[in-house]
This record gives C-alpha cells, structure tokens and sequence, in this order.
C-alpha cells in the first residue's frame, strides 16, 4: 500500500460541503488540503451539450455507478433487505460537484423551530403526542445561532428570492442577494389562488439566477435563461449555482488545496483516538493511504455513515436495543405524488428553471394548530415551473380513462399533457427508531466492502399528514379553475421505485451530547475531536424544506469554528 | 459475427409521409417514390424487429389523432437501446444473490433488457406481426403485468419523445403531436408570457440547437 506525503486537512468528498470547506480553508489558512473525490473530474463547460432527457434524465448519466455500489432496503428489521439495483427513490450524485451539479436549485432556510423540534413539540402538544416509535430531537444549535450563515450562504450563491412576504420565515438579517424569478404561468395562477383562499405565497428562493450577481469571492455568473434542464443535468450557462461554477474556480487559485479525483475513500484510519488521515482506492485500483491532521467527510449522507461503520469509530446503532449512534435518524421526505392539476388550457410548461416557483409555508411546520389533527408538522408546498420534459411527464391522464396503452390512451395523454401539472407536497419526515442505516451481511460494493443497508417504511403520521395536505391543495386547484384534481394517497410502504426528493437526511446526526448523536453541534466527532462530518447525514430529522442551504450555512458556521477555536486549540470544541 | 440484419421500410405502407432518421440524420421520403429505407439492425433480426414494431404500435398507434409508434422509429429507437450499454445492464447493480422480493424493493431479476426482449418475443409469438390489430391488442392484453410488457410499454414512449439523435421520434413528430419544442438555449422572453395560450414554437433537437452532431451516450463506449 501506497502512504503519501502528509496533508493537514483530508476532505472525503468533492460536491457542495467538501468544496466549500476546502474553499474556506484555502482562503483563509496556510493548510495543505486535499479533496478526495471518487468521481471524475468536471469541468462548466461539460455541460454545453447535455440537454438530452434520455441520457441524463432517464439512464442517469450523472448520478452514481449501481452496477459499482448500491445500497440494500427493506422495510422493517423483520424483512431480508435486498439490492437497490438501479436508483429511483433518490438520487445519490458523483463526480466533481456531487449532486450539487444537478440539483434545482431550490434553497428555502428551514423553519426555526426545526431546530428545536423536540422541545417546541412537547412545549406545545404535551410528550404524550409524539409518535410511539419517535426518535425527534432537538439538533443542539438554534435558528438565531445559523442565522448569519444563511445570510452568507445565500451572498455564496447569490439567492433570488424576496424576503418578507412569508409570515412564517424565520427573521432575515438582509434581503436576498437577487430579486425573485419570473413567474411562470402555473405558479401564477397557484400564488393567485392561494392567496384568494387565504394563504400566503411567495416567490420561492432559487440558486438560478434572476439577473447577473458577482459574489463575495468575485464569481460572476449570468441569469438563468428558462430552459427548463436543472434537475438532473448541469446549468450549460452556469446561471444554477454549481460547485463547479462557485467554488472550483476560487479553488484553482488557492496554492493549498488539491482536488484529487477517481480517489474512492473506504476508511477513516485512527490511533489512539484520533483520526491519523484516510485510505482510499485510486482509479487504477491501488490502495493509498492519506496521512492528515485534520480529516473531513463530506460524501453525501450514505457515504458519510458508511465510513463510519467501516472504519468502525463510534456504536453502529442496533435498532433492537436502541443503543448506539452511528445509523440512526434516517430520514427521507414525506412527500405526494400525483397531486395532479387537470386543466382545459394549455401551461407551456416546457419553460422553466428549478427554481421559478411559488410556494406556500402556511401548512408547514407548526406553522398551523395540530391541536385536533392526527399528525404533527407539515410540508412545504409549492408550484413551480421547472420545465416538463416529455418522456417522464408524458401518459398521465384523468382518472376516466383507465387504458394504459392504445387509442385511447395516447389520445387522452396527447390531450392532457400540456394541461396538468403537480403541486409539490415536501412533508416533513420525523425520525423513528424503526428507521435506520447499518451494514448489509449479504451484498457487497465492486471492492468487496459490505453495502450499507436501509430500513425504513412510512408511519401514519406521514400519510395523515398527506392526506389532510391533498385535501386542502384540491380547494386550491378548485379555485385554479382545474378540471379535475387527482391525489394519490400516500403508499402504505416506502418503496425504491418512484421518485420522491434527493433529500436523505441522518445516519450521523448532531445533537446536543454523544448519548444522542454522532457530532457535536460543531459537526466535530464527540470522541474523536480531528474528525469532523458535514452534511445532512448531521441533520437529525428531515425539516420539509431543501437541505442544500441549511448544509453549506452549517458548512460555513464549521469553517470558522474550525479556523477561529479549533487550529488555535486542537480539542473539542463542545 | 452476427449476420447484417436491416429493417425495411415501405413508403407507401406508411401513408404517404415517412420521416426517418437514419445514422442520426434526418431523411424524408414521400409515397410517390415508392422508396424502400433499409436500416441496419444492431440488436434485432429482422424478424423480431417487425414484431417489436407491430408491438410498440399498438401501444401508441397511428390513428386519427396522429402519427404513431411505426412512424417515429420506435423500434429503432429500441434495437440502439439494447445494442448499448443499456441492454446489457452496464450500470445496474448485478451481483447476486438474485431473490424474488416485494414490489417495493424494485425489479430484482437477473435477465438483462436483451434478455427480457428475448424472452419477450416468445410471448408476443412468430406470428405477431401478421395478426390482426384486435388479435394483437388481446395478445398484449395476456401479458400486461409482465416486466417485458412494462419496459416496452416504457421504451415507447421513450422512443416517441426521445431527442432523434437516438434513433426514434423520428423528424420530431412525437414532439410536435404533444407541441414539446425540444431543447430551446432560452425561453427567458416567454416565461412570464403567453399566459393560459398555446405557446408553440418549431421543434429543435439538440444537435440543430448547439450546432453540432452530439454523440448519444448509448454510443459513448
């Protein structure tokens, strides 16, 4: 085995969190740092040619490699868990950029009492409310604590969104750095009729850009032109920000840090309580090993606890016992599908950006009285104009037409595809200690490490939740002028097969002492102090909204702990 | 080396009109010239592909509200597809063991997309293509919940909408049946427009957008 020369700062991990750290690093210490990046490397310009549904949307040309490493599901710990074989719930990204290349761009701050979500529940509802099975807590930093982080992270991407028109947002120090999207026609008519049924739209915040904004590091990058290809695929203009747009360029110009790609990182190695660097397989297959002082994983929320539980450092979590901390807290996102608008006019919804949306938060969080309801929390709700591409929105048609194929199918989804849209319903999914990632004892990577298992099925909470959301959403699609609204009730199971968001969330959680969580509320291993995780594997529960902002905000709150406490005085920091 | 296979078109049996990509390139024929296009197979035999054809367009037929599966070159669309890494599950996650589990794990089969077609055409029978529309509709009909059927059912569609570069939605006519523009560079002075109004600006594939041929990934390898 290969052993390079020492590095101070080891960062598994090349997408939003990994980058960013080492950008700050780069920026405002004289540390050598290397990005370890299992993918290839990527490069803006990449992107000029990729507006092909079929190879990026369908076949996945971004995401990462199944045939190479997948994860296993299950529903219950009662069941064999078997091979995710193509990926199709989430979406794990790979490559330079990570998933942070061909996300939409949507980027709401969550609510503050998310952070809090233990404590303002009981405070509100009593314990005796929470579910059986729960495994909510609080996340051991308040909202007021990130606060200026948010305000950073959004100057970092140059937001557009418009602050003060949601009741329910948590205070802003300053407005957005952009003023909102155009509006399409879809989200129009949704603002409009929310509004009239007494809700309070606002434009959603968004990573595309409404008009030109050069950031805080002199990142210049243009406004988004509405072609209707973010998700999925990588901006061809760079007006979506992108790590490879953002923060790659700053990187380029900093002396001390390197972004090493095809480096598969497999352990954390460690000696007497502190990590002592990383080993991973480069692209020919030889193994080497990373010497560091200082190691940072920042490889998606399976990843992250993969490596945990491989390099074993910390309590694998048995969900019989409810005993240790490593793989607990997973979380997806409660979230509708088919809460579809049927209307007798056309949406030109070929037009739109990942970000061009309305959404509402009144029935978001506890932003709404749960008191006689038979679920807590809420969903983020929103209309968007992301631009419908044909092969994934085409075949939907009213519920009259049962035929699946032939004549009257094609005539009916010929006739309905420009005229339905969905509504997003992102629910909150609380954590349950029946919900969880470990280490599978059958299915292997193309290495020979084990897979990481999940377990995880729905509650009621969840599909209460849906159910109540579906039904006040059809009042407003009434109010739209839509023919006819469809809601599908929740799934009784979770499932690998459709869709729902890339949003996992836990597996390494934060939290306020290491009887409870992984991290420290400075995202600092709480036994070993030069070990450090980023990521929403820190987030102890899903929040409804997007994670990527709320990720780099504590991204950047780590960044200085680190610099200002931590280099100062190596030890931990909570 | 496996035999030449080609899959030939009748102008006239396609009514009139047949726009066909062949080699990624646009090619049009009018029923007047009485033309015969051969396309080279890459998957298929010859006879498969008739049966295959026959398939996907009964799933989306030519009819009166528009051209269909035979038209845009589904089964074109599909052969590439199997041919590539696709069909030989490059990117699935294939090691075993192989268990049978419940729906909500996914397809856990062993048989690759080629595999699944092989197996397939045996269901849909030698004869498929010479069978009367109903006989064939009641054919398909008896294997409905099968994986095959759902990935055909799948890959038409993907064949009527895919970018032509593809081999299928031949002259962009699935695009222009449903009023899809294809990948336009912007559409920043239409967002905020055209409110409740069709809005329906002239098909554009990719290569006509940026200018350049651009090789599908299916050929990438």
């Amino acid at each position: 085995m290969k052993s390079l020369p020492r590095v101070d700062v080891a960062i598994a991990g090349g997408g939003w969190a990994g980058l960013l750290m080492a950008k700050e690093l780069g920026a405002r210490t004289g540390l050598s740092v290397v990005v370890l990046e299992r993918g290839e490397p990527r490069k803006a310009i990449d992107y000029f040619n990729g507006m092909d549904e079929l190879d990026y949307a369908i076949r996945l040309r971004m995401m990462q490699d199944a045939s190479k490493e997948t994860v296993t599901f299950r529903n219950t710990s009662q069941d064999r868990a078997l091979p995710v074989r193509q990926f199709a719930s989430f979406l794990p990204g790979t490559g330079v950029g990570g998933a942070g290349e061909h996300w939409n761009g949507v980027t709401p701050r969550f609510l503050p009492d998310c952070f809090e979500l233990h404590t303002r529940t009981v405070e509100r509802y009593g314990a005796g409310r929470l579910p059986a099975n729960h495994s909510i807590q609080d996340w051991g930093i308040t909202y007021a604590e990130l606060e200026p982080f948010y305000t950073r992270a959004e100057k970092l991407l140059g937001i557009s969104g418009k602050t003060g028109l949601d009741p329910f947002e948590g205070p802003h120090s300053e407005e957005y750095p952009t003023p909102p999207q155009k509006m399409g026609y879809f989200p129009a008519l949704f603002s409009e009729a929310a509004r009239s049924l007494g809700y309070h739209p606002s434009p959603s915040p968004s990573a595309n850009l409404s008009q030109a904004y050069r950031n805080p590091d002199g990142i210049m990058r243009p406004a988004c032109q509405y072609c209707g290809f973010c998700e999925r695929f990588g901006c061809m203009i760079g007006a979506k920000a992108q790590p490879t747009n953002t923060l790659l360029p700053v990187i380029a110009r900093q002396k001390g840090v390197t972004v090493r790609t095809g480096a598969n990182v497999r352990r954390v190695l460690y000696q007497g309580g502190k990590a002592t660097g990383v080993s991973y397989v480069d692209s020919k297959g030889a193994e080497v090993v990373q010497p560091a002082g200082l190691v940072v994983l920042a490889s998606w929320t399976l990843n992250n606890t993969r490596l945990l539980l491989l390099s074993k450092i910390g309590e694998a979590y048995n969900a019989g016992s409810g005993k240790g901390q490593v793989g607990r807290n997973f979380t997806h996102q409660a979230s509708a599908h088919g809460l579809e608008f049927f209307f007798d006019r056309p949406l030109n919804r070929f037009m739109g950006s990942g970000g061009c949306g309305t959404i509402i938060r009144d029935l978001d969080g506890d932003c709404f009285d749960h008191g006689p309801l038979n679920f807590l929390r809420g969903a983020y709700i929103s209309a968007y104009a992301m631009g419908s591409r044909p092969i994934s929105n085409f075949g939907v048609v009213p519920p009259a037409v049962k035929a699946t194929w032939g004549v009257e199918w094609k005539k009916a989804a010929i006739d309905a595809f420009d005229c339905t849209a969905t509504v997003g319903i992102s629910g909150e999914h609380l954590a349950y200690r029946t919900n969880y990632l470990d280490l599978d004892p059958t299915y292997r990577d193309s290495l020979g490490d084990p897979l990481l298992r999940m377990t995880m099925d729905w509650n009621d909470n969840e599909r209460n939740m849906i159910d109540f959301l579906s039904a006040k959403m059809a009042r407003v699609g009434g109010e739209m002028g839509a023919r006819e609204v469809v809601a599908t009730p929740m799934a009784r199971h979770y499932d690998v097969n459709t869709y729902k968001t890339t949003h996992l969330q836990g597996g390494t959680i934060m939290g306020t002492n290491p009887g409870n969580s992984v991290v420290n509320p400075w995202l600092q291993h709480w036994q070993m102090p030069n070990l450090f995780v980023l990521g929403a594997s820190t987030f102890p529960q899903n929040a409804s909204g997007n994670p990527t902002l709320t990720i780099l905000a504590q991204t950047l709150r780590t960044a200085d702990a680190i610099v200002d406490r931590y280099l100062r005085d190596p030890g931990p920091l909570a | 080396m496996r035999r030449r296979h080609f899959l030939t078109f009748s102008t006239t049996a396609l009514g009139g009109l047949l726009i066909f990509t062949l080699d990624r390139r646009p090619m049009r024929a009018h029923a007047q010239s009485e033309r015969r296009i051969r396309v080279q197979l890459k998957f298929f035999d010859e006879q498969e592909a008739l049966r295959v054809s026959a398939a996907a367009a009964r799933i989306f037929p030519s009819d009166a509200t528009g051209p269909g599966a035979p038209e845009a070159g589904v089964v074109i669309y599909i052969d590439r597809q199997l041919a590539g890494p696709y069909g030989r599950d490059r990117y699935r996650y294939t090691q075993p063991p192989f268990e049978e589990g419940v729906p909500e794990q996914g397809y856990q089969g062993k048989a690759t997309p080629r595999e699944v077609y092989r197996q397939g055409l045996v269901l849909l029978g030698q004869d498929f293509d010479r069978l009367a529309p109903a006989e064939q509709d009641a054919r398909l009909r008896a294997i409905e919940t099968t994986y095959f059927f759902r990935l055909l059912r799948q890959h038409t569609i993907e064949g009527m909408f895919c970018d032509p570069m593809h081999g299928g939605n031949a002259g962009m006519i699935g695009w222009q049946a449903i009023g899809y523009p294809g990948p336009y560079m912007s559409w920043s002075g239409h967002i905020d427009q055209h409110y409740g109004k069709p809005y329906r600006p002239k098909p554009r594939s990719l290569s006509e957008v940026v200018g350049y041929p651009v090789k599908p990934w299916e050929e990438a390898e």
